[in-house]
């Protein structure tokens, strides 16, 4: 009887039952990216019941001190604590990433979507404008779209600075969701709801959006990582978030250029703070993607 | 070829001239006075008259559709216009930054490409095992990480290694490549990395998918070498895309640039875009962004067409 042992045992992720487990063991770098994310959205949640300090209080009597059991990474040049500045800074990151990707990704997924349903003429102008988006490199396109727009402060968080981060999306996402569209276009049930008689809307919103929803998540998550990196860096190069807000990629720049040198942890923990961001999104992007469609490519 | 040829330059010189009236027209939906915002954007007082002299300099106290004229006649003259800060023509403000900037991204495509063959090659080849779990994360890594952070972090290590900081003024490669090479190799190695990841990541996949093909089983079954099946076989197909996004990734490199030259503290067409926004300097950004659009287009027609030369199938399509 002995011999049945020697059967192949499958491998340690087929063998487990439970659901999360399975997840654990078969995408544990995507797993390692939803904790992140976790964690970043409990700090954004609940930031003022976890940081120690008021992020905006300044300390003048404890300017640029290296991390201590008072401030656990740090103060910056107005004696501000970076920990409860870092904290806050999620609230800024998550707000910023998760607005502008939705609102990018929606409406590159609706242009896409109709320029595949409806083809022909309407087909060939919104590629068309696609192709021009296409050809401005991302974080130029966004900072046009800043000296376009300006500032529009709505409830403290600047309106014109998420459309800058969305429209670059717009023509990136819209190719991709049109190129799922077309297949999608040629099933059969889309024959038989146009002989129907169904509207246009209708076809599109009812019967092709379903068929779409796992590329439009892929490129969801993707750019929600893209939105929070183009959001550090526009904040970085004093075109983004302002004072005294805390932000990530504010936190970098200023004085922290002219005092890096001198006290590095001024410059540590807000780009370590983005990096672990746009790399969890990252991560948990490419397990969804490996979930709800292996053969999906971005 | 020859009618390939035609037709995607055709399609070429469209998407050229939809770019300059896109810009055109982007700049143009500016809520309020252009003009007014520069001169009382910081509550200046500043009369009427002087206001209406500034538009008038500017030429833009004419229609839109004559300005519009102006502005395509002008760009077939290579003529953008003034600076509205500098004062200077904006083609010249461009020109002699082109060269600091175009170092650079040659440079750092160089050195992308020198990282992202070995990664991409040796993660396809032990796909699964940790040195491919090692090189994913340093690949996502140059996606993830801020590019400035990068150039910062660089910055702190060379001088506490080297004692090293950036000089101050820019040495041209033909007064000292010596200097040139030290000064630009940091900046051209943070721009780098994130070519590389995305070069390595594309080579990795394309890699993997050619190795299953049944050319690849044919080859190794008739016993070819392990070595000439990776290089012969399976590199030379997934050359391709490769080159492609080389191509790409080159032509947009200046996005790359914009945040790594604030760093670094070069004075490069990316600084002086930076300095155009905050300026709201509209015709510098203008001019900016046509240039780096042509750029652009035109590196993708030159990709189009060597994927042509080398690849028959593309010529039909």
């Amino acid at each position: 009887m002995s011999d049945i042992a020697a059967r192949p045992r499958l491998p340690l992720s087929y063998r487990v039952r439970n659901p999360v487990l399975q997840f654990v063991l078969r995408q544990p770098l995507g797993a390692a990216g939803i904790v992140i994310i976790a964690v970043m959205l409990l700090a954004g949640i609940f930031a003022p019941l976890i940081a120690p300090y008021d992020p905006l209080a300044t300390d003048f009597m404890a300017m640029v001190s290296p991390p201590s059991w008072e401030h656990w990474a740090g103060t910056d040049t107005f004696g501000r604590d970076i920990f409860s500045r870092l904290i806050y800074g999620a609230r800024t990151a998550l707000i910023i990433g998760l607005c502008s990707s939705f609102l990018g990704s929606s409406v590159g997924a609706i242009l896409g979507a109709a320029s595949a349903y409806f083809g022909g003429k309407i087909d060939i102008a919104i590629q068309a404008l696609i192709n021009l988006l296409l050809s401005i490199p991302i974080i130029v396109l966004a900072l046009v779209v800043v000296a376009v727009l300006g500032r529009t402060i709505v409830a403290g968080i600047d309106i014109n600075l998420i459309f800058a981060i969305a429209i670059p999306m717009v023509g990136r996402v819209a190719r991709v969701i049109r190129s799922a569209a077309l297949s999608v276009r040629a099933m059969p049930y889309i024959d038989a709801a146009q002989a129907a008689g169904y509207s246009n809307s209708r076809i599109i919103l009812r019967h092709m959006a379903p068929n779409l929803v796992a590329p439009y998540l892929i490129l969801l998550t993707g750019y929600i990582a893209q939105a929070i990196l183009l959001e550090a860096t526009l904040s970085f190069l004093g075109l983004g978030v302002v004072e005294p807000t805390p932000a990530w990629g504010l936190m970098l720049a200023g004085s922290t250029i002219s005092f890096f040198r001198e006290a590095p942890w001024t410059l540590l923990f807000p780009g370590l703070a983005i990096s672990l961001a746009v790399f969890a999104f990252n991560l948990f992007g490419d397990a969804l993607r490996d979930w709800l469609d292996p053969k999906f490519k971005v | 070829m020859l009618a390939y040829f035609g037709k995607r330059f055709a399609q070429m010189f469209l998407t050229l001239l939809g770019v300059t009236v896109l810009v055109f027209f982007l700049l143009r939906v500016v809520p309020g006075d252009v003009v007014a915002m520069k001169l009382r954007g910081d509550g200046a007082n500043v009369s009427d008259q002087t206001l209406a002299l500034e538009r008038a300099r500017l030429g833009l106290d004419k229609s839109l559709v004559a300005q519009f004229g102006d502005w395509m006649v002008g760009v077939t003259k290579l003529d953008l216009g003034r600076s509205m800060w500098t004062d200077r023509p904006v083609v010249e403000e461009i020109a002699i930054r082109f060269q600091l900037t175009l170092e650079i991204a040659i440079l750092a495509t160089i050195l992308g490409v020198l990282i992202a063959f070995p990664l991409g090659i040796l993660s396809a080849l032990t796909a699964g095992s940790w040195i491919d779990q090692i090189i994913r994360v340093i690949t996502i890594g140059g996606i993830a990480i801020p590019g400035f952070w990068v150039g910062m972090l660089t910055l702190l290590a060379l001088l506490a290694i080297f004692n090293w900081l950036p000089p101050i003024t820019f040495t041209p490669i033909y007064v000292d490549p010596v200097a040139n090479l030290t000064q630009l190799f940091w900046p051209a190695l943070t721009v780098g990395y994130r070519l590389s990841a995305v070069v390595a990541r594309l080579l990795r996949s394309s890699l993997l998918e050619i190795l299953n093909e049944d050319y690849i089983r044919t080859a190794r079954a008739k016993g070819v070498y392990e070595r000439v099946v990776i290089i012969r076989h399976a590199l030379r197909n997934a050359l391709l895309p490769a080159v492609t996004i080389i191509g790409l990734e080159f032509a947009f490199l200046v996005g790359g640039l914009v945040v790594t030259e604030q760093v670094f503290n070069l004075n490069g067409v990316g600084k002086l875009f930076i300095d155009a926004v905050a300026h709201n300097d509209f015709t510098l950004i203008q001019g900016i962004v046509v240039m780096i659009a042509f750029f652009y287009i035109f590196v993708n027609f030159l990709v189009d067409l060597t994927y042509a030369a080398l690849d028959p199938r593309v010529r039909v399509r």
